[in-house]
Order: structure tokens, then sequence, then C-alpha cells
């Protein structure tokens, strides 16, 4: 059965909701921070989904990216946990409700700093999670720091230069087998639509990296996280479209130029090559494309690296159906006579 | 000369001569006592074994073994595993407490020395009083250091060789053949060693004559060249039908079980890992559906500050979750248990305690973290923590624990220790929860229609503790956001200094509400008593054997076991009640004597100290002690 896609110019999407019921508190960030464009897409994607917000547990840490979970979806259920360990918090949400859809937004101080540990573990575990990085280069909330990302060379603020190797959350997502590794710029509202989108569908962790520049302490002549640079050093890799699965998929008669991306529900993502080659499924490609544009200082955006195979934390577990947290007791507290067979053997 | 050396090394003797030095007079029952112990020179079912090894020589199932025996000839033992923070090699000693009157403290002195380690025998038989025996392997010429004890010396490896033509395995068996020696002197049952054996290695059927063997050319070894010349036997009683042996960590996995654990996140650290290691096999045998599925999760975290985050997280999403550690991993959680105190999430904390800091003496036991868990975080924090006394409370507690955090909504601490966590201890069986899981209050979808109205901060009933919602719950009233940040009753964000007040009082409601909730304290009171004890968890067994020594001494005791934080209401009448309160404990800074003198300020003159902080388990005789010691002055 075919249904009829759902257009964000309706009223209400196809489970009966209006864009206002994906909405959140208003923004207290600053006019024109990178992580309230984000925001704007997040609202879009899971309206257009329409996915059911009571589903969905949206999870921070701490920074301005991480107060954005507060700025959409009032409806879902929302934790702003401590600084860079959100994935903890994440994984045992996931635990507890394995039906919940978890979205985490974090900052890249928050991630590639003080909760490096968590994200490559949640990577590790392939938690099912969309985990979006607002990467600005700094610390946002807490005044201009330098972050883990920033690129060597780059210029602070007050003029002081970077000088340290930056952690590409990308490339790190790669390496430790992440099945679903994206990278936008909250400049590009199209190209991220299309990948949170994905990532939506993917079964397993779906890291996006996402350049939002900090208006206001990352947006100045030197750095590389800026509005200006990103908008002049970005390479798309593909052109990106996403199908969901309740819609048609039509042909397309370019081929070489096309190629669909199939996620676990069915729905696609639709890649146009523009240019060369590239096969995002392909882990070696991305590795090697990927630290080419880090050389010729360009970044690289699109899906880099997809594998809809990998077997996500719930496989791994071995779940009964339901959700852990729904169980009643009949169903936890073994019976007396389990406890009195234990005791047998210990006398 | 018999009488006289069987009371020298008899554990009153330190009793006897502080009453005499302070002219206490030395009541009769304690001097009967030991005349009847010594009867034609025998000393039956009361004394202590200590074997001496080498870390990872194979001897933890022989010990067992031992253990096991005496235990099913119906005499209360208690084992103490004392070991090296080592895999291989270090020096280790095993002590079973055999004693017919049921004490299953430690105790400090040995009276039968199985000394098998080179590197240790010089020193752990300089340590024995004189009339104790020794064991010891031929060659060990231990006899040419004491001569005021009595040798047994036994050709160990000649025996082993007997025992198996390989190699690799004498090593083994030569720890069975000190068995077989042992209860050849002792006296002990053949077909119950046979049944110990067969306990030890279930399912082992080649194993099982291999080990008995072993045994008996021990014993027969022992019966043709041996002539038995000291006061200890072994006979049978009836004391321990229907009891169990097991250790703590094994009990609080148990109670966790039983208590509908459904999400354990963990991160390795001795002397915790049992717990969750025992858990996680009885989950999977008891907690998989007809179809094979897991009614549970684990995961085994990426360090601590991950695992107590992941217990909050399912915490929050409904599930009971637990996680379980020691000191080190106590403060690694501290950022995320204030913020679960503030956000009012439920979780458990197991902390198994040992002596610190970092390293510290992983291997040796401590009551240190009475304040790091009680107030563990940054800001205005404070905790409920369950202070379980024996495995049986173990178990009660775990399961009490799950209860109270998911009524509270908060991070509870259950606080045990290496001594009661790993050690073994006979106990009654555990007796199967009679009361339905407390999930708290938690509204369903419903639930809300029917209220109409929900604010996730809100004192709705006036005790402090709010209502919450689960994720996933399908209404929209439902939604609400867990903030670390100041929030108001409705959970948005909020820095007014009264909404931040009012939260921090309502917390200080609810935890004053747990008060009547928490496991009430265990009160003995002796009619005439001016002294009284108090103490926590594991110390338990000390004072309660230290209590009858100095009963015998004359001096009558008023115990209270506090078996939570916060104190309930009559700490202050029992402290009232006595002239002087002892406060007896595993560290070096009085923590709960400075709990109580915060709790009662106008009570501080009247609490005295009684510590014992050297990794070891406190014993009755050293509380008897200093308790006569004070009362001296
Ligand atoms: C344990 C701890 N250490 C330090 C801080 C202070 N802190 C708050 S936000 C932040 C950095 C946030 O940077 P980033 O994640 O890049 O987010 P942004 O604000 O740039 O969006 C820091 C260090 C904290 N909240 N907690
Ligand atoms: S400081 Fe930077 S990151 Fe924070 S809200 Fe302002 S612009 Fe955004």
């Amino acid at each position: 059965m075919v249904q009829t896609p759902s257009n964000p110019a309706q009223s209400t999407n196809r489970i009966g909701l209006t864009l206002a019921d994906y909405k959140g508190a208003p923004s207290t960030l600053c006019d024109g921070c990178g992580h309230d464009a984000i925001t704007s897409q997040i609202i879009k994607a899971f309206y257009e989904l329409g996915i059911e917000p009571h589903q969905v547990a949206k999870l921070s840490g701490i920074g301005c990216s991480s107060k954005t979970p507060a700025y959409f979806l009032n409806r879902a259920h929302g934790f702003n946990s401590v600084h860079g360990r959100m994935p903890s918090v994440a994984t045992g949400a996931n635990m507890a409700n394995k039906d919940l859809l978890l979205i985490g937004v974090s900052g890249d101080g928050d991630t590639a700093s003080i909760g490096l540990g968590q994200f490559c573990h949640l990577v590790r575990r392939n938690l099912p999670m969309i985990y979006i990085v607002e990467n600005n280069g700094v610390y946002g909330l807490t005044k201009g720091q330098f972050s883990a990302t920033a690129d060597i060379g780059s210029k602070a603020k007050g003029g002081k230069l970077n000088e340290y190797q930056p952690i590409d959350l990308c490339g790190l997502a790669i390496e430790l087998g992440c099945g679903f590794v994206g990278r936008s710029f909250a400049g590009d509202p199209k190209q991220l639509m299309a990948l949170l989108k994905a990532a939506a569908s993917h079964k397993g962790t779906a890291v996006l990296d996402v350049i939002s520049p900090c208006v206001t302490f990352n947006n100045h002549e030197g750095s590389t996280k800026s509005y200006k640079y990103a908008k002049e050093m970005e390479t798309p890799l593909h052109e990106l479209g996403y199908i969901p699965f309740y819609e048609q998929i039509t042909v397309d008669y370019d081929p070489g130029s096309v190629q669909d991306v199939e996620l676990h529900d069915g729905s696609h993502l639709r890649l146009k090559k523009l240019g060369k080659e590239y096969d995002p499924r392909n882990r070696e490609m991305a590795m090697s494309t990927m630290l080419k544009a880090a050389e010729e200082k360009q970044f690289l955006t699109g899906l880099l690296f997809i594998d809809e195979k990998k077997p996500d934390f719930v496989n791994m577990m071995d779940l009964i159906e339901e959700p852990l947290s729904s169980l009643p007791e009949s169903r936890t507290r073994p019976s007396k006579e389990a406890l009195d067979k234990i005791m047998a053997e210990l006398m | 000369m018999l009488y006289l050396s069987a009371f020298h090394h008899s554990r009153c003797y330190t009793l006897v001569r502080i009453a005499l030095k302070q002219g206490i007079p030395i009541v009769k029952t304690l001097a009967a006592d030991s005349v009847q112990k010594t009867e034609q020179g025998r000393v039956v079912n009361d004394f202590s074994i200590q074997v001496a090894t080498v870390n990872g020589s194979g001897s933890q199932s022989s010990n067992n073994v031992l253990m096991r025996t005496i235990f099913q000839m119906g005499i209360p033992v208690s084992g103490k595993n004392l070991f090296p923070s080592n895999i291989a090699g270090l020096p280790t000693w095993f002590t079973i407490r055999v004693n017919k009157d049921g004490y299953i403290a430690r105790k400090a002195e040995t009276n039968i020395l199985v000394a098998m380690n080179p590197q240790t025998a010089f020193e752990d038989v300089k340590a024995l009083k004189p009339g104790a025996i020794c064991i010891s392997p031929v060659e060990l010429k231990l006899n040419e250091v004491r001569s005021d004890i009595k040798h047994y010396q036994v050709p160990f490896t000649e025996l082993a060789a007997k025992a198996t033509e390989t190699i690799k395995l004498r090593k083994l068996l030569t720890n069975m053949i000190y068995v077989g020696v042992v209860a050849e002197l002792l006296n002990l049952d053949e077909k119950e060693i046979e049944k110990a054996v067969a306990g030890q290695f279930p399912g082992k059927a080649k194993v099982v004559p291999l080990n008995v063997n072993a045994i008996n050319i021990g014993r027969e070894w022992t019966r043709e060249n041996l002539k038995k010349d000291d006061p200890y036997f072994i006979e049978r009683m009836d004391k321990t039908a229907g009891k169990i042996i097991i250790d703590g960590n094994a009990a609080a996995a148990l109670g966790s079980l039983f208590a509908g654990v459904t999400v354990v996140a963990w991160y390795p650290i001795t002397p915790s890992s049992s717990l969750c290691e025992t858990l996680i096999d009885y989950l999977h045998e008891y907690r998989v559906d007809e179809n094979g599925k897991n009614t549970f999760a684990v995961v085994q975290a990426e360090d601590e500050l991950a695992a107590v985050g992941m217990a909050l997280g399912a915490g929050w999403a409904g599930a009971r979750s637990m996680t379980s550690t020691s000191g080190p991993g106590i403060s690694l959680m501290a950022e995320f248990v204030g913020f679960g105190y503030f956000t009012e999430i439920p979780t458990v904390i197991f902390d198994v305690q040992r002596v610190g800091p970092s390293t510290g003496m992983p291997t040796r036991t401590s009551q240190a973290d009475l304040f790091s868990t009680y107030m563990l975080s940054h800001g205005d924090t404070k905790h409920i923590v369950l202070l379980p006394g024996s495995v049986a409370e173990c178990f009660e507690f775990a399961g009490a624990a799950f209860d109270l955090a998911e009524r509270f909504q908060t991070p509870v601490f259950v606080l045990t220790d290496l001594d009661l966590g790993m050690n073994n201890w006979m106990s009654d069986p555990f007796a199967y929860p009679t009361k339905p899981l407390d999930r708290g209050k938690v509204l369903n979808a419903e639930q809300l229609d029917k209220v109409g109205e929900f604010a996730r901060y809100k004192d709705v009933d006036g005790d402090g503790i709010p209502y919450r919602t689960l994720p996933g719950t399908n209404h929209h009233l439902a939604p609400y956001f867990v903030r670390g940040s100041g929030h108001t009753e409705k959970a948005t964000y909020t820095e007014k200094p009264e909404d931040y007040k009012n939260l921090m009082d309502r917390l200080e409601r609810k935890f004053q509400t747990a008060r009547k909730f928490v496991p009430q304290p265990e009160v003995h009171t002796e009619p005439k008593a001016k002294v009284g004890i108090i103490a926590f968890g594991s110390t338990h067994f000390a004072v309660y054997e230290s209590r009858d020594q100095l009963k015998a001494a004359n001096i009558p005791t008023s115990y209270y076991r506090v078996r939570a934080l916060p104190f309930t209401e009559d700490l202050r009448k029992f402290v009232e009640a006595h002239d002087r309160v002892y406060v007896v404990e595993q560290n070096r800074d009085a923590q709960l004597r400075d709990l109580i003198t915060l709790e009662l300020p106008d009570m501080a003159t009247k609490l005295h100290s009684i510590r014992h902080y050297t990794g070891l388990p406190v014993d009755a005789q050293f509380v008897t002690d200093e308790i006569l010691k004070q009362e001296k002055k």
C-alpha cells in the first residue's frame, strides 16, 4: 500500500499533528546561533516523518547546544544531563524502554572533550539513537575557549591561535565502527533535513556532526567554523534526498549518478553523486576521502559512511518484546519456589 | 597444667587480665565456661583454624571443603579470606572460626595454623599464642622456630606425589592433603567430607574421587604417623540444620533479583565485582522468559561515571535499575548522584566498602564511606543509605533499596563492606518477600486523565514526594523536562530565589519523610545498663559477641544498631537513656559518631568512640578491651 507523502505545506502530518506540535520553548540562545537553525530542521524532520512525539526521548549534556532539546518537541520527554555524559543516560533509557526513539544533542566540547569516552562507547555499543554534535569549535556556554574540534591554526575571538590537532568526530566514529556517519552544516537546511530523516530511520547509532557557527565567539575572521568559512570550504559529497518508506520510489534514469541506500524500515536515502565516485559503504574510501579533504582544508558534507546491517545494542541484549519498564511484578520477581531452590543449594 | 595452657590461649584471656587489673570481679560463668571447654583436656567446637597459602594456589577449594564439612556436622562456622591484591604469588590466609555458641565474627587469635606458605611461615608461627598447634611441611622445620606450640610436621611433597602422577595437579592436591591431616586430627566425618567435595565441584565427576583420594592419603598418613596431642576436637552438633552459607555480595545479588531489578550497569572493582557477576548468573537462570528472551538488561559500563549514568537513565525511563561499586567508584559517581538527587530519579547504588584511597588496600575491609555516600556530591545533597549488618539483611535491604528508591524517587545507597560482601557467613535462609514491589508515585495515561493535571515537582500529598510520569506515556500532560538547573514545580527553567528555596525545602521534607520508611534500628535494651553501644553494618557480630563478654565482666550493655540513614527518631531516646554510649565503627575518623553528634549536638559528650581501622574485620575482643579501657577512665 502506498501512502501519500507528508507535506509540510499541509496543516497536519500523517498522524494528524501540526508543525506546532513539534515545537519547543522559545530559544534563549544568541540571535543567529547555528544551533537554532539545527533545531528548526529537527522540528521539521520529525513533523514530516510523522513521529509520535511521546515516543521520543530527547537528551543532551551541558552547553549551549545541549540546551536545545528544550526548544523542540515539547511533547516529548527531555533530559538535560551532566556535561559530556548524555550517552550513558541514553543507554540506560534504551535499556529500560527500547521503544523510545532517542535523539541526543551535544556540543563539540561536550562530546570531544569531557564526553569523548562515553561517545566512543555509545558508538561501540551501537546504541540506537540519533546523536547530533553541534560543532562550533568553541565552548559557547563558558565563553569562547577552544574545543578539541577546533582546527589547528584557527583563531579565537581574542586572537589566540589553536596549536593542537583537532579531533575529527566523524573519522573517529567511522574508525569505531559506527554504522551511520554524516556531516552537515547548519546553513544547509536541505541536506541537514535529509540526513536527519535518514538518521531517524537508521537502526543503531547515527552520528551527525553539524558545523554550527557560534556567532558570539566563533564567527570571526580566522575562525574555521564560521558561517563564511563553512560556506566557502564546504564540498557536498552528494545531493541527498530522503524517501520515507511509505512513499513510492521512482526510478531515476541516470545510472551511475544515483544510489539508493535502504534503511532498516524500508525507507531510502537517495544519494545523487556529484563528480567523483563516492561509495558511502566503503569504509576505506570514507577515511581516505576525509583525510584528503582535511589536508585541503575543506570539509566534506553528506553521508560519509553507512552500514545498515550492523546489529544494534537492542539486538545484542536479546530482550523481550515489551519494554522492560512496563513489566509487571509477576514477570520480574521470580517465584518462591525459585528462592527455595536457591536456598537449598546453599545449605 | 593443661587447664592453664588452655585457659591461657582462650579468647577470654585478655578480658580476664584486664578485669583483674581493674579489680573487676571475674564472673563465675566465664571461668566455668573455660573449665568446661577443657574438660579432660578437650576444647570442643570452639577454636579457629588458619590456613596460610600462596595466592593462586587453588587453596580456596580445600578451605571451603574444610569449612563446609564442619558446617555439615552441625557446628556453626564462619570463613574469612584474607587475600592480597594480586592474582598469584602473594600470601593469603583463610580463617575458619568454629564456634559452638554461634559467634561468627572474626577471631583475632589462631588456634590451629596450617602453615603452607614458606614466605610467611616464620611470621605466622611467631604470631601464635603458646599452646596453639601448627601443621606444616616437614622441610620448613618450623619446630625450630617455636618450642611452646604443638607441631605436626607432614611430608606434603611426598604425599602429593602419591596422590597423583601429574606434576601440574600436585600443587592443588597438596591442599587437599592438608584437609585430610586436619580432618584426622579433628576427627571429621568422612562421609561429610565426601559430600563437601562433591558440593565444591558440582558436575565434575572425575575431579571428586581425585580430591577425596588426596584427602584420604593425608588422613591415613596422619593416622599412622602422628600422635594427636592437642585439645581441639570437633563433635557433631545440631546447630546448622536448615542454615545456609553465603557471602554478602551473593545475598545482595539475590535481593536485587527478587526485587525485580531490570537494568544493571556496573564496572568491575574489588570487592564489589562478585555482586554483579553473581547477579548476572542468577538473571540468566531465573529471568529468561519462555521464548528465551531476557526480562533484564545488563551492561558492563566503561567506567563508574557511565555506570551510574546508565542506572539513572534507566531509572528515569521506568526500570528498576542499579549499579554496584566501591569507594573509588563512588567518588567518580559524585556529580551524577547529586544530579539524581536534585532531579529526583530512582536508582540503587551498592557500595561494598574497602580501604581507600584509589588503590588503597582493595582487599581489606573498611566502613569509611559513610560520610561520602550520605552526602555525596556538590551543593546541598543527602541520601538514603541502608546499612545491612548481616547477609540476611544484604538480601532484605537490597529489596528495600529498590522500593525506597522508587518511593522517594532518589538514588539510594546500600553500604556493605568487604568483610560482609566477600566472606562466607552462616545464616538462616532468606525469607521470600511478602510485600509487593513499591513502584512509587507514577502516573500513567489513565491516571493523568483522571487527575487532569500534572506538575512534576509539586508536593501534592504534603510528604515532599511528587508524582512522576515515564517517558513514552501517551498523554499530553505526561512529558516534562529533566534538568539539573533550577526548576519550577512544572519542571520549567527558573532561577527565581523563591522557586529554588521551595524546591530545596521540599527535598528536605521528602528526606524527613524517609526517616519513617527506612529500615528501623535494631535495639536491645538491658534494664540496668548504663552503657550503650551503637554500631552499624558488619561490626554487628563482633559487637554482639562483645556484649556477652562485657556482661560476663559485669558490664551490661544496651545495643542500638543503626540500619539506615537518615537516623530514625528513637536515636535520641537511646542516647538519653545511657550514661555513656560507645560508637563502634571501622574507620579512623569516627564518622558514625560524628553524624550522631550532628543529629544530637546536645548529647555529644556522651558519645565515645571505638574505632578499628587496620583493614581487618574487627573482632569481639577488641571491642571488649576498648570499652573496658575507657570504662576504667
Ligand atoms: C563537570 C563540568 N565541567 C565543566 C562545566 C562547564 N561547562 C559548561 S558548558 C561547557 C562547554 C560547552 O561547550 P560545547 O559542548 O562545545 O557546547 P556549546 O556551548 O559550544 O554549544 C563547559 C566546560 C560543567 N557544566 N560541568
Ligand atoms: S554563545 Fe555561541 S553557541 Fe552559545 S548561544 Fe551564543 S552563538 Fe550559540
